[in-house]
């Protein structure tokens, strides 16, 4: 089973039915022992670094990932999802930049582009021991974001670039993140939860 | 690693039907929006854009039906517009399943709405209409309501700065003097709307021939929204997609599964 996390970010309902699609039992919830206890853990997200992060605590999502990794049990980060797993993000942050969950060590920032947010279709240049594209490769995936993690980190990467390079998705043991949204990717996207779901 | 453009269709859509002209063989009932959308997906449409025209309650609570069954089908993002007042009208469309709303009339009248929406949703959310047409303003183009037959007595390039300073996310111009005719984007209008914003930018109104829609991206848009050269299938997605590619524009390839 798949548990969807419901910390009041955004719409769902996609993600949901992607995963399902895709072939799983999903549920969409923010009770602590389900997300903790599920097969894989999906952290969706929409909105910007400091209310996701509220919206998440409001849930005790921090802990209920860090405590789902001590434990090794699989867990996909998605959007602000992939964000909020960094050490901080500067989105709307004046002085100090915001405290995410720190699973990465790492800054998200705004990217440096003429055009934002980084809207639409986009490849990505993936490590070859890819689980997450393996078979998807060449496929573009739909991005909607000004900020991102602009450094390594984890044991695979898959980059793309909107004015710089950034991290599109990265693969760390249990924790698994894309700053796309697979499940608003198409055929490609239906394909990557697949993948993702097939390694659990 | 390069971002492709967008070629997005739109569908009129009141009391849950697709209205306009729609002349699609394959389709077994080409009023369905739902049918439609899964059509132009698997067609290689980059994003899907309804447009509610319905003029009752009734009409927009089956708005909500259309949108939710589309979302548990189509995996591509979905916009939707036409008759949101409020916050919770936003709300209501993103439960639903619209991963974007696009406002017009409603920010006209109230240019804080956009602000209000954007900061509980984020910009990434929000997409403003701007139907504009070419008048003795400051820049030469004004916003237009009532489907381009009426001056909102703004001037567009004046009111496309402030609603990007309040947080829309995209831009959607919609060209009232080429809209219907086939005979191409407005090409300078869209230069200078590229000129005053950093939001991403959809072209629309116009569109006739292959040729119309590499000029749109060569004056900076950054996606073309079209309505019925799609549904009349003057051109397919596909043509679309192979004529930019083959000169050079980076379109997304829709592989065969």
């Amino acid at each position: 089973m798949i548990a969807i996390l419901d910390y009041g970010s955004g719409n769902l309902r996609s993600a949901e039915r992607a995963f399902a699609t895709a072939g799983n039992d999903v549920v969409v919830t923010s009770d602590r022992t389900i997300a903790l206890e599920a097969q894989g853990l999906v952290v969706p997200g929409v909105g910007a670094f400091a209310a996701c992060m509220s919206g998440l605590n409001g849930v005790d999502g921090a802990a209920i990932v860090r405590e789902r990794l001590a434990k090794e049990r699989p867990t996909l980060g998605i959007c602000i999802g992939m964000q909020i797993m960094f050490s901080h993000g500067t989105e709307h942050s004046d002085t100090a930049p915001h405290a995410g969950v720190g699973v990465w060590d790492g800054t998200v920032s705004q990217l440096a582009a003429p055009i934002l947010p980084h809207m639409g279709w986009n490849t990505v240049d993936v490590d070859l021991d890819s689980i997450l594209f393996k078979g998807i490769e060449a496929e573009s995936f739909y991005f909607v974001h000004s900020y991102a993690a602009k450094s390594a980190v984890g044991e695979m990467q898959a980059w793309s670039t909107h004015g710089e390079r950034f991290l599109a998705a990265v693969e760390d043991g249990y924790m698994s993140a894309t700053q796309f949204h697979p499940e608003k990717s198409g055929a490609a996207g239906l394909a990557l939860i697949k993948n993702w779901v097939g390694s659990l | 690693m390069t971002l492709s453009v967008r070629i997005i269709p739109c569908l009129d859509v009141t009391d849950g039907r697709v209205v306009k002209g729609v002349n699609f063989t394959d389709l077994v009932d080409a009023g369905d929006p739902v049918e439609m959308a899964a059509l132009y997906n698997t067609e290689g449409a980059d994003e899907l854009t309804f447009l509610d025209i319905s003029a009752s309650v009734a009409g927009r609570e089956t708005t909500l039906d259309v949108v939710r069954r589309t979302a548990e089908q189509v995996f591509i993002p979905l916009t939707v517009g036409g008759g949101i007042r409020s916050v919770e009208d936003v709300d209501r469309l993103l439960r639903a399943g619209a991963d974007k709303v696009s406002i017009n009339t409603s920010a006209l009248a109230r240019p804080q709405l956009i602000a209000e929406i954007a900061d509980r949703f984020g910009s990434q959310v929000l997409v403003l209409s701007v139907d504009a047409r070419r008048a003795r303003t400051d820049s030469g183009f004004e916003v237009t309501t009532h489907g381009g037959r009426q001056s909102a007595g703004v001037d567009a390039l004046a009111w496309v700065e402030q609603a990007c300073a309040l947080g829309v996310g995209e831009i959607l111009l919609n060209s009232m003097d080429a809209d219907g005719t086939r005979a191409g984007y407005d090409i300078g209008m869209i230069t200078a709307v590229r000129a005053v914003s950093k939001v991403p930018l959809i072209a629309s109104g116009g569109a006739g021939s292959l040729e119309d829609f590499s000029a749109a991206l060569d004056a900076g848009a950054d996606a073309l929204l079209a309505a019925s050269v799609f549904h009349f299938g003057v051109h397919r997605i596909g043509d679309v997609k192979r004529y930019l590619g083959t000169h050079n524009y980076p379109v997304r390839a829709v592989a065969v599964r």
